[in-house]
């Protein structure tokens, strides 16, 4: 197919406008994206779904979750608290979100209640309706950081701010995902939402997030109640003093790279983490492996980024190697729009749909 | 009446698996069950256009490559978001080693 490029130019993210009729118009819309092969077999051994490392990670998720809230209950007050209010934040606030990721895919367990009770748990502790998100998630692995169409792509061009990132504490995203909990509590949907959620699921979407508000008030009143920050610290909060890990694992998976391409190999980044960081991020650092194929579960991606990483690019070597490649590129992308970091496939990959990078090729950096 | 089409040999699938059939424009996922038995479907999910022959199949049901959408390969039932419209399924015999699979 020979598809005129997208035009230089402002671009429109919403999921409504120009650029999304035109993602549509020339085939970059639930296209077919590329996959490096892996003989049969071996994926399904690789796709194969079991209870065990989930349950294990999941009792040890609640007993940092009671162990961290005791301490910071029983200690409130003094600075003893802290290390367990930290310990406690960074689970709610910041683990929540690959449990929410990976529960919802339905991957993590073998046994579907199992994700569906982590599922709503890590939606509410997240602040993400739990009906939109599966929804909008959908779109994004259909079309990953096209404009127009992905609903989930963070950094838009020109990168508003770069304060914003290096300000860790989610108080931005935490407040707008409270705010549209708080709008879809009244009954009202964007057109977005609209766009991307079926209308079958609208009042699913709005009973939950009356469900998500009713808590928050609920805990607002025991705040009061008790004259104390304590209830809110534990409930609410978390999500943005400890979502300082949640965002910074998040805004390496796809900054500064390609836009409009259907290749993850050249939107999205692996990066190989501490064993700490990947408990956290539930081993969501295999990001091009996810995203090529997210039927294989978090615990098998280590083993699947074996079979398949000669056809990808050199994974970022460790996070702040991925943070020096992720500022260099919004750096530029705030006075040039057009530029993006163009990832190197090593000679032996192979090269897909080269036609949507011809306009950008000039622009773009490696 | 159905017509009879030979999709595949019967071990030409593994237990627990499945493969594309292409015949006449169309494209079929056919699946070998944990008991042995065989079963098809359409090939493309429902949900998007994608096709069922990369996905898992788990017990009696096929889980999509692209969303993890799930249906149940014998009834073609949704059974898991984001696939809220059924598969269309079709007879299906063995004879000779060989799976048949009946279009009308
Ligand atoms: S394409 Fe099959 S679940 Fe989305």
């Amino acid at each position: 197919m020979t598809a005129a490029p997208f035009p230089v130019g402002q671009r429109d993210y919403s999921l409504v406008g120009p650029d999304s009729r035109r993602a549509v118009e020339i085939g970059l819309a639930s296209a077919e994206w590329y996959h490096s092969d892996v003989p049969r077999a071996v994926m399904k051994d690789l796709m194969k779904r079991t209870d065990g490392p989930a349950i294990r990670d999941t009792i040890l998720w609640f007993a940092l979750l009671i162990g961290g809230a005791w301490g910071g209950i029983y200690f409130w007050g003094t600075w003893a608290c802290v290390p367990f209010l930290f310990v406690y934040s960074v689970i709610y606030g910041s683990s929540c979100d690959s449990r929410w990721h990976e529960c919802g895919h339905g991957t993590a367990f073998r046994t579907p209640w199992m994700n569906d009770v982590i599922y709503q748990i890590a939606s509410f502790m997240v602040m993400r309706n739990p009906v939109t998100w599966r929804w909008s998630h959908a779109r994004h692995h259909t079309d990953t950081y096209i404009v127009g169409r992905d609903a989930e792509i963070a950094w838009m061009r020109p990168p508003k701010t770069l304060t914003n990132f290096l300000a860790l504490f989610d108080v931005i995203g935490a407040t707008r995902s409270l705010l549209i909990l708080a709008r879809n509590a009244t009954g009202r949907l964007t057109p977005d939402e609209k766009d991307f959620v079926p209308e079958s699921e609208w009042g699913k979407m709005i009973l939950a997030a009356r469900i998500h508000m009713a808590i928050y008030a609920a805990t607002i009143a025991v705040a009061l109640a008790t004259w104390s920050w304590l209830p809110l610290m534990l409930i609410g909060l978390p999500r943005i003093y400890g979502s300082w890990h949640m965002v910074m694992c998040g805004h390496l998976q796809h900054a500064g790279l390609a836009e409009n391409v259907l290749d993850h190999r050249l939107n999205t980044r692996t990066v190989y983490m501490n064993p700490i960081s990947r408990y956290i991020y539930w081993n969501m650092n295999y990001h091009i492996e996810h995203h090529m194929f997210p039927m294989v579960p978090y615990h098998a991606l280590p083993r699947l980024h074996e079979v398949i990483k000669a056809d990808l690019p050199p994974p970022n070597l460790s996070i702040l190697d991925g943070y020096r490649e992720v500022f260099a590129s919004l750096r530029r992308q705030k006075t040039d729009p057009e530029y993006y970091l163009r990832k190197t496939l090593p000679p032996s990959a192979k090269p897909y749909r080269e036609e949507f990078h011809t306009l950008n090729i000039a622009r773009s950096g490696t | 009446m159905p017509q009879w089409i030979r999709a595949c040999a019967t071990d030409d699938i593994n237990p627990e698996d499945l493969i594309r059939f292409d015949h006449d424009g169309d494209t079929y996922a056919i699946y070998h069950a944990p008991d042995g038995r065989f079963y098809a479907t359409a090939g493309r999910c429902t949900h998007e256009d994608v096709h069922l022959c990369d996905g898992l199949v788990m017990g009696h049901l096929i889980e999509c490559p692209k969303h993890n959408g799930q249906f149940d390969y014998r009834t073609g039932e949704a059974k898991r978001l984001p696939v809220c419209v059924n598969l269309k399924t079709f007879p299906v015999k063995v004879e000779a080693g060989a799976v048949f699979i009946g279009l009308t």
